[in-house]
């Protein structure tokens, strides 16, 4: 089965529920072999069957609940944070327990985690997010440097919610 | 080009999404500014946190099985073509992007070294080739809890010529399991356990000959665990370093 930890890795993190993300990546496998006539051969693969399972995400009950109430591009807010010496890396290095990060990682809104997991945890290229996510790549870029952005603001939040 | 315009560019750089001449130039930079370079370094170190904690969640063997059941082809005369060439295909297409993939499917005792030896290479050949940095075993044993279904000790390094790089998960078999790297006399040496039981091959204590395998490796199995030493050091290195393995379990 190609991908199968990890589009299941990547399921969880979407729903956040091992049952739904089992049946996530079950749905993704039995779409992939009855529409596999639509899979161009020359074209990515990996980035197909991504799409298939985010796909039908999008379209499950946690999806349609994730996606309405958050909008998919969000605004680069530039939002207050708290004032703290640190910064989110040297806050990293002091614990490297890795808590931080998947707290931060589960609260960021869906197309924030994706984009996050599909390059940094995936590797994809900008290329392949583009046509996992269909969104033109300068779109990936923008929304990347958000996601990013996003992070460091939750690990700092957080950090200060430990700190006071 | 001033830093800030540098800076507004670091994480496509580090992505490794700009051209190749620019990639040159931004290199360049990037060693003579301590800046930028500082900058760069915190910013690796943020995206290996999040592939570190992105790396978070691993299929029950229940699920796995499941899957299995409906996924693979049925041996039956009824089977359509259609059916047939589609999973013909896909596995054309698994094989040629994965080739990890294929020496899954190639069962037997030298395939499952062989593919210890090519995570061993592909690791070392990786820009970053542990997850967890660190020369402490108190600090790399802990990163794995959670990571992998099972518990292991790693040996005390003090007045050995060996020291500890650091460690990543990984999958034999599409069995999760401990990668760790030492390093003896800049040789690097790769260490992994797996639980035997979830091993389908059945290996013996038996050595692959040097025609098959290029590296010195060590195998055995102890606790449940099915360990493998490899590196291009020499036998002895490798077998000492099994020997602290085997005192530490």
């Amino acid at each position: 089965m190609p991908h199968f930890e990890r589009l299941y890795n990547f399921a969880c993190w979407l729903t956040h529920d091992r049952q739904e993300a089992e049946d996530l990546v079950q749905e993704t496998y039995a779409k992939a072999l009855k529409g596999f006539s639509s899979f161009r051969p020359g074209t990515n693969f990996r980035a197909w069957i991504y799409k298939i399972l985010r796909n039908a995400f999008l379209t499950s009950r946690t999806g349609l609940k994730a996606t309405a109430t958050v909008p998919l591009d969000l605004e680069d807010e530039e939002g207050a944070l708290p004032a703290v010496e640190e910064t989110p890396e040297s806050i990293l290095l002091q614990r490297s327990d890795g808590q931080l990060v998947q707290q931060a990682l589960e609260q960021l809104p869906v197309a924030y985690r994706e984009i996050l997991l599909l390059c940094e945890v995936e590797e994809m290229s900008y290329q392949e997010i583009s046509a996992t996510l269909a969104i033109p790549i300068g779109t990936v870029m923008s929304r990347l440097s958000r996601a990013r952005k996003a992070l460091r603001g939750g690990l700092q939040q957080q950090f200060a919610r430990g700190t006071n | 080009m001033v830093c800030e315009s540098w800076k507004a560019k670091l994480d496509t750089y580090l992505d490794a999404e700009v051209p190749e001449d620019e990639m040159r130039t931004f290199d360049v930079h990037v060693r003579s500014c301590p800046s930028c370079s500082a900058d760069a370094l915190a910013r690796v170190q943020m995206k290996r946190s999040i592939q570190a904690a992105g790396r978070r969640f691993t299929p029950s063997a229940e699920f796995r099985k499941r899957m299995q059941k409906k996924i693979a082809p049925k041996p039956q005369r009824s089977f359509g073509l259609r059916w047939m060439l589609a999973a013909a295909a896909a596995v054309i297409l698994v094989a040629g992007s994965l080739t990890s993939a294929y020496l899954v499917s190639r069962p037997g005792r030298d395939q499952v070294f062989s593919e210890i030896a090519d995570l061993h290479v592909a690791t070392l050949a990786s820009s970053s080739p542990v997850d967890v940095i660190s020369t402490d075993r108190h600090t790399v044993k802990p990163w794995f809890q959670g990571k992998i279904p099972f518990a292991f000790n790693l040996p005390e390094l003090q007045n050995t010529e060996f020291s500890l790089l650091g460690g990543r998960m990984t999958y034999l078999e599409q069995t999760p399991g401990a990668h760790l790297i030492y390093d003896v006399r800049k040789h690097h040496i790769s260490v992994f356990m797996f639980q035997e039981r979830s091993l389908p091959a059945k290996l013996n204590e038996s050595f692959p000959s040097p025609k098959q395998l290029t590296f010195n490796m060590e195998t055995w199995t102890q606790g449940g665990l099915r360990y493998f030493v490899i590196g291009d050091a020499s036998a002895a290195d490798i077998d000492n370093l099994a020997k602290l393995f085997k005192a530490a379990s």
